[in-house]
């Protein structure tokens, strides 16, 4: 077997090891998101003013759909996907992934799902268009011809969304090292433990939603089809048994991050590291149980509504959990704020208002108001795009020279995250305010009285997408002219196992895996037996 | 590198739990909705046949039931109820004539989807004959008196003196089999 990466295309291709992948899921994750966001530009830029200037209504329909689907399944996902490749066998001290060709194939059928995704954009017919949650009947019945490979796609991204959960939940169940108990676990990896299984219990259930479309389509059943016994609010309790767990599937390894950052720069242990563990568990449960509160307006028995309301509501509890420990885990620390500190507050922060607002949502009552306007796209951006993007931008800052040995420009970083910081409130608080005043989601046009908020929000919008540009920039002169960093442990405070290899971290770390000291539980564990780790950190052996 | 043991059996065991979800998916999820909405009686779905049984009418009260026919999208079909309101005492059996012409050049196959409003009394509405049970089949030119016959249950809560029944007629021709409005 290979000491070091083989050379050329071929390293990319065949390869079998964690860090290779991570790379390439970081990247492609990366294509993604400056696609979505494109799309995204186009949206604000018709929104711009009101009645209709760039594009025509049925293209900014597919526009907005393809922006759904591109950032929750194209960008998010493999991004924090990448983010556990790289660092959950270097933070349990394994050797890689449990099934490292697995990896591989989980990896390379994700381009070939977005691929024919975004090919069916040139195709006659155009694009979906019928919104990332694909209800029917728009989604079967008035749905483009092209809705078949739009359903080929969700499949491979289903697949490789498995494989890539089966993968790290076998890494984290039977890879750990000596001594590493499962309350010994940084939160990270807890967080992706618990996602992880959250993917393999629903993504089959999203893979069941579109096959059964995809039967009433091509195949003459009726699931969804009223004129042969189906009822499409079917559609939507089967997408939302799905649905629900999803955002908490994009949203629990963005915990594991700020899990992971905020103790570092306040010098101090993750305050209540087995409530968070437990907490991360609770929501994960209730995510099954919560699914219809995004369909009160369907209609439900008085009594359904009531269940599904204080259900949500009971979210609030493990979730408030989190955010107070975040925040002890601050009060009286020696704080510095670095970009991945400041990200990280203002993950904290602004995730925080997006959870509120999603209370306000699940007031069975007040959501009937609520419901498909903006104020619903306000308060999902706050917690997928503040929640998310922003945990995600500071796990790049946070790992980066970890993962190539150089530092990033602080000062590039910082002014990217004020701008980011301030654009992405412009963006979307504005959105609020809209919602509130009644101005529908998916629409290509809107009321004249909608016009000076949504001029704002674009402009908001355009400053999100240049700061992205400052990421891109930063991360690439950084590798490409970075300082170099030689200390194993990059960051003062940091702590765990990914803090004791070399930096840049070897291609093969842990081959023979470090011994954790009993007893002590919690992140406040010792290694008793360094050496191993350390040995590699000039002669990588034979894997 | 070989697969170690312990991955395996994991490796098994969740994919038995993807298989599951899957199977779940497509074939649990869609029945048990409609058994929920069976058991609850809500969705507006009425149920099927029902053999009417010795009550005795309750001549204290009197319910308005109202019809509405709807047509789907390009059906081209005439379709209506000859009348559009009659007043039932619960339990009594009542016969309503709906009409349907198909004007069209070509042999059409319809089917009638019913919907009840309040949603939660589906439980209080009885039919003994529908249309609804069967499609309808109309030649080129054909017209026809689709009968329905339904009782009020005596049950049906007292605050409730309205109910509508509406009836979505949906063209079939192209996806007819006669087992499709056994579900109905």
């Amino acid at each position: 077997m290979a000491h070091g990466p083989a050379k050329g295309i071929s390293r990319w291709l065949f390869t079998t090891n964690h860090k290779d992948i991570g790379t390439l899921y970081l990247w492609f994750s990366f294509l993604m998101f400056l696609l979505g966001g494109f799309f995204a530009m186009v949206v604000r830029a018709e929104l711009f003013q009101p009645g209709m200037q760039l594009i025509k209504p049925e293209f900014f329909n597919q526009m907005t759909t393809m922006h759904g689907l591109v950032m929750v399944f194209g960008a998010i996902m493999p991004a924090f996907v990448g983010l556990a490749n790289w660092m959950i066998p270097m933070m349990i001290g394994a050797p890689d992934m449990a099934l490292p060709r697995m990896n591989n194939l989980s990896f390379w059928i994700l381009p070939f799902a977005f691929a024919i995704l975004v090919a069916t954009l040139f195709m006659e017919g155009g694009g979906p268009n019928f919104g990332w949650t694909f209800y029917a009947p728009l989604s079967t019945t008035y749905a483009p011809d092209t809705v078949n490979y739009f359903i080929f796609a969700v499949h491979i991204m289903g697949a490789s969304s498995i494989m890539g959960s089966i993968n790290i939940i076998a890494t984290i169940m039977n890879m750990r090292a000596p001594g590493m108990t499962y309350m010994k676990m940084p939160l990270f990896v807890w967080t992706w433990l618990i996602t992880a299984f959250l993917l393999v219990a629903v993504m089959p259930v999203l893979a069941g939603a579109v096959t059964m479309m995809l039967m009433d389509i091509n195949f003459g059943t009726s699931f969804f089809n009223a004129a042969g016994g189906g009822d499409p609010v079917l559609f939507q309790h089967v997408f939302w048994f799905f649905g629900h767990p999803e955002v908490y599937i994009i949203i629990l390894p963005a915990f594991g991050v700020v899990s992971q950052i905020i103790p570092t720069f306040s010098r101090k242990p993750l305050f209540g590291y087995s409530s968070m563990v437990y907490a991360t568990a609770a929501i994960a449960f209730l995510s099954f149980v919560v699914w219809a509160h995004h369909m009160f307006t369907v209609g439900m028995p008085i009594a359904g509504e009531l269940y599904f309301m204080y259900a949500t509501m009971l979210i609030a509890v493990p979730t408030g959990v989190k955010v107070f420990n975040w925040i002890t885990t601050m009060y009286r620390g020696a704080l510095t704020f670095e970009t991945p500190m400041l990200f990280s507050i203002a993950f904290v922060i602004l995730f925080t208002f997006g959870g509120f607002t999603g209370l306000m949502l699940s007031v069975a009552a007040a959501d009937i108001q609520y419901h498909d306007t903006y104020f619903v796209v306000a308060h999902f951006h706050y917690v997928m795009v503040a929640g998310a993007v922003f945990s995600g931008t500071a796990a790049v800052y946070y790992w980066l020279p970890k993962w190539c040995g150089k530092m990033y420009n602080e000062t590039m970083g910082k002014i990217q995250f004020w701008i980011a910081f301030i654009a992405f409130n412009i963006t979307f608080m504005p959105q609020h305010f809209l919602g509130l005043a009644g101005m529908p989601r998916r629409y290509a046009d809107y009321g004249l009285q909608f016009a000076d908020w949504n001029m704002v929000s674009s402009i908001g919008a355009f400053m999100y997408g240049g700061a992205q540009l400052l990421f891109l920039f930063n991360v690439v002169r950084t590798i490409t002219h970075g300082q170099p960093v030689s200390d194993a442990k990059v960051w003062e405070g940091a702590d765990g196992l990914e803090w004791l290899v070399a930096t840049p971290a070897p291609y093969h770390t842990f081959i023979k895996p470090p011994v954790i000291s009993a007893g002590v539980e919690g992140p406040e564990w010792r290694v008793d037996a360094p050496a191993p780790a350390m040995a590699f950190k000039t002669a990588p052996e034979a894997g | 590198m070989a697969v170690s043991l312990r991955d395996r059996a994991l490796l098994g065991k969740l994919s038995l739990l993807v298989v599951a979800m899957f199977a779940f998916a497509v074939f649990v999820m869609p029945p048990l909705y409609n058994l929920f909405c069976d058991i609850l009686g809500i969705g507006g779905k009425t149920g099927s046949a029902y053999q009417a049984v010795d009550v005795e009418v309750d001549t204290s009260r009197s319910v308005e039931v109202q019809f509405v026919a709807m047509k789907n999208e390009t059906m081209p079909w005439d379709f209506y109820p000859r009348e559009t309101s009659v007043s039932v005492h619960p339990g009594e059996s009542r016969s309503v004539i709906f009409y349907a012409h198909n004007r069209t050049g070509k042999d059409m196959v319809g089917q009638a989807i019913p919907n009840l409003v309040p949603f939660n009394v589906a439980d209080y509405f009885h039919k003994t004959e529908c249309f609804c049970f069967n499609n309808q089949p109309l030649a080129s030119g054909e017209e026809a008196d689709l009968e329905l016959v339904f009782i009020v249950d005596p049950d049906l809560p007292t605050s409730i003196n309205t109910l509508t029944l509406s009836y979505t007629l949906f063209d079939i021709t192209n996806r007819s089999r006669p087992t499709l409005a056994q579900a109905q």
